[in-house]
């Protein structure tokens, strides 16, 4: 079974944050619920409080880079652009600010509904000159994804995973390099953030039908290591991603975009929000209705491969991780 | 401040509305009324209140050297026309980009930059924008997009009194500006965390680009309600060089410090009155027109009466 660690993320980011003083950690009146209480109440010198004002937040960040400080973002990713997103553009990203975006929250993470979620994030931020694009995966990757994203000469936007967080690497973030999870020849399903751990629960139910799945995790959206992903898809029967995100614009897209320019020819299916708002419910109720689950990916890869796969709900829930998690409340933002 | 050697200052401002209005006249069109505004504020600034270095750019601006990026080593702002970064001296944030050619004005006329850079305003490939951006001259922010300037200015002074530095931030702001929230957020921040090593100076000419603030959206006691988010706050006369002066040096520790300076959009150049309230940009919608005002202006301005 897989491990749960609590609150990974708020342990990595005070021993990060605390041997560099010029790492300045900004919060905007959700503290708590990005983990940095505990940075705040030991560290008051590197953090700034700039309460629920995301203009104003967005542009002095780019004051604080454009002398040297590198301060990092915290509140829910959902705030880090859509309400700010001038300020972002002009305050930072054109000017290449070393600003790092700590988004939480991602997608449909959270019970908070269509204002809450940032299900468009990573079109927007793709989209986006100067900016890179990183997503977390399970526990070890917010562990050590501070660092790679400090490394990054401009600005960084991140989806931090908060809360439990399964660990499902034993290695750690490696910066635009897809994680190659199982190699097959049938099928390659690339996946990201919290869709990781799905495909993973669909893996022992594909392989007892003898399905070659090569399933590879990609934690770097932008830039995007394109080397990995043909050198995966050449060959397949098909290919399917799968995000918590909508399919226009996210990994589906990108991974639509480089098959078309190398010419492969390889059929593709995006799973994830189909051009559609989600609401507020719980993480496994949004994933399941509508379709980011390991439930969804057999479905999409039976159709492609044009065969009854017969793998129901049943099956999947013998190695379902979810029942690990039911003890954290997806209500307490 | 040493002031031996130099210019006087109410000289410098009647420099920057000529300049101005000639350059304006040569190319048909404008952003007049700023100078007429703004006239005395810059020139107290740059000939007086700024303490600033010698420039680091050529007298004639490079042209544009690309976009920021990882990848472009190249590319620089204009504030190297505000000499080098120093913790002893000033910074200087331009928030209302469009009022580039006035800023460019002022550079030229406290010798910062060469006149033949007003050559290179608005050509493709220059660095010397109608609209500045961050690697125009004087400029060392994008905020073409308002509001966005005093926020930057924030954190860069936060980052400074952090650093001990001695150095004060300067902010050149437009009144419109006090519309966006942003500028309220900002407000609320500085004063929050008492960042008081950051000096704004605002144009108050009641215009914006639809005509008078009043008619299109007013900002009703701007002095108290700026003073009632926490700043240091000074509504003086925007063309009493005086009354600027010493408003300039009034700064309180704890508070940052804004001064409103209380401006009329056609001071000097009393035929724009006939224009009002549409100021924001001069057009001529005739050559007649431009005729009348080449004349009346430039008899108010003392200069020859030449054509243009």
């Amino acid at each position: 079974m897989v491990d749960l660690v609590n609150r990974p993320y708020a342990g990595a980011f005070e021993a990060f944050a605390s041997a560099r003083p010029e790492v300045l950690c900004l919060s905007a009146d959700l503290t708590s619920s990005c983990e940095v209480d505990g940075f705040r109440d030991r560290h008051p010198e590197q953090f700034l409080s700039l309460g629920m004002a995301e203009q104003n937040l967005l542009s002095f960040a780019g004051g604080l880079a454009m002398h040297g400080f590198r301060p990092f973002l915290h509140t829910f990713a959902v705030f880090l652009y859509r309400r700010p997103y001038d300020q972002l553009v002009n305050s930072v990203a054109y000017s290449n600010r070393k600003v790092r975006l700590m988004g939480f929250l991602p997608g449909i993470t959270t019970p908070g509904g269509i204002t809450h979620q940032a299900i468009e994030d990573i079109a927007v931020m793709r989209a986006l000159p100067n900016m890179t694009v990183l997503e977390t995966g399970d526990a070890t990757e917010v562990e050590t994804v501070l660092e790679v994203a400090d490394a990054v000469d401009g600005p960084v936007y991140v989806r931090v995973l908060r809360g439990e967080v399964p660990r499902l690497f034993s290695t750690p973030f490696a910066f635009n390099r897809l994680r190659t999870l199982s190699e097959g020849g049938d099928v390659l399903v690339v996946t990201s953030g919290i869709c990781t751990e799905e495909a993973m629960r669909a893996a022992e139910p594909l392989k007892a039908r003898k399905i070659g799945v090569h399933h590879l995790h990609a934690s770097t959206l932008k830039p995007f290591d394109r080397a990995g992903l043909l050198a995966a898809a050449r060959g397949k029967k098909g290919v399917v991603t799968l995000e918590n995100h909508v399919v226009n614009g996210g990994l589906g897209s990108l991974v639509a975009e480089i098959l078309a320019e190398e010419g492969l020819g390889v059929p593709l299916r995006r799973l994830g929000l189909d051009d559609t708002f989600a609401h507020g419910a719980s993480k496994p109720y949004l994933m399941q209705k509508y379709g980011l689950d390991a439930l969804a990916l057999c479905q999409a890869i039976g159709r492609l491969l044009g065969r009854d796969l017969d793998i129901g709900e049943a099956e999947l829930s013998a190695v379902r991780l979810d029942t690990v998690h039911s003890a954290q409340k997806a209500e307490a933002l | 401040m040493t002031r031996s050697n130099r210019r006087d200052t109410a000289d410098i401002a009647a420099g920057i509305r000529r300049r101005v209005f000639l350059h304006t006249m040569r190319n048909n069109g404008g952003y007049l009324s700023q100078a007429c505004s703004a006239a005395e504020s810059l020139a107290l600034l740059y000939n007086e209140v700024l303490h600033l270095g010698a420039p680091t750019l050529p007298p004639v601006p490079l042209p544009f050297a690309g976009v920021p990026s990882a990848s472009n080593p190249d590319a620089f702002t204009g504030a190297g026309y505000h000499g080098p970064v120093a913790p002893e001296y000033d910074r200087f944030v331009v928030s209302p980009a469009h009022y580039a050619l006035v800023i460019y004005s002022a550079l030229i006329e406290t010798g910062r930059m060469d006149e033949a850079a007003l050559e290179h305003f608005n050509r493709d490939g220059s660095s010397v924008e109608m609209i500045g951006a961050e690697h125009s001259p004087g400029m060392e922010v994008t905020t073409g997009s308002l509001a966005q300037g005093l926020s930057m200015a924030s954190g860069l002074a936060w980052a400074r009194k952090r650093r001990g530095e001695t150095g004060k931030v300067w902010v050149y702001m437009s009144d419109g500006e006090f519309q966006e929230g942003q500028t309220w957020e900002c407000l609320a921040a500085m004063s929050h965390h008492r960042i008081d090593n950051i000096r704004v100076l605002v144009d108050v000419n009641r215009q914006q680009c639809d005509g008078a603030m009043g008619s299109v959206l007013d900002l009703g006691d701007l002095p108290a309600r700026v003073a009632a988010f926490g700043a240091s706050m000074r509504s003086v006369d925007g063309h009493d060089l005086d009354a600027l002066r010493e408003a300039s040096g009034s700064a309180e520790p704890g508070k940052p410090l804004v001064i409103l300076a209380n401006t009329s959009p056609f001071q000097g150049m009393a035929f724009l009155q006939k224009r009002f309230p549409r100021l924001h940009y001069v057009r001529f919608k005739s050559a007649q027109e431009r005729e009348e005002m080449q004349a009346a202006i430039a008899a108010e301005l003392g200069l020859a009466p030449a054509g243009s």
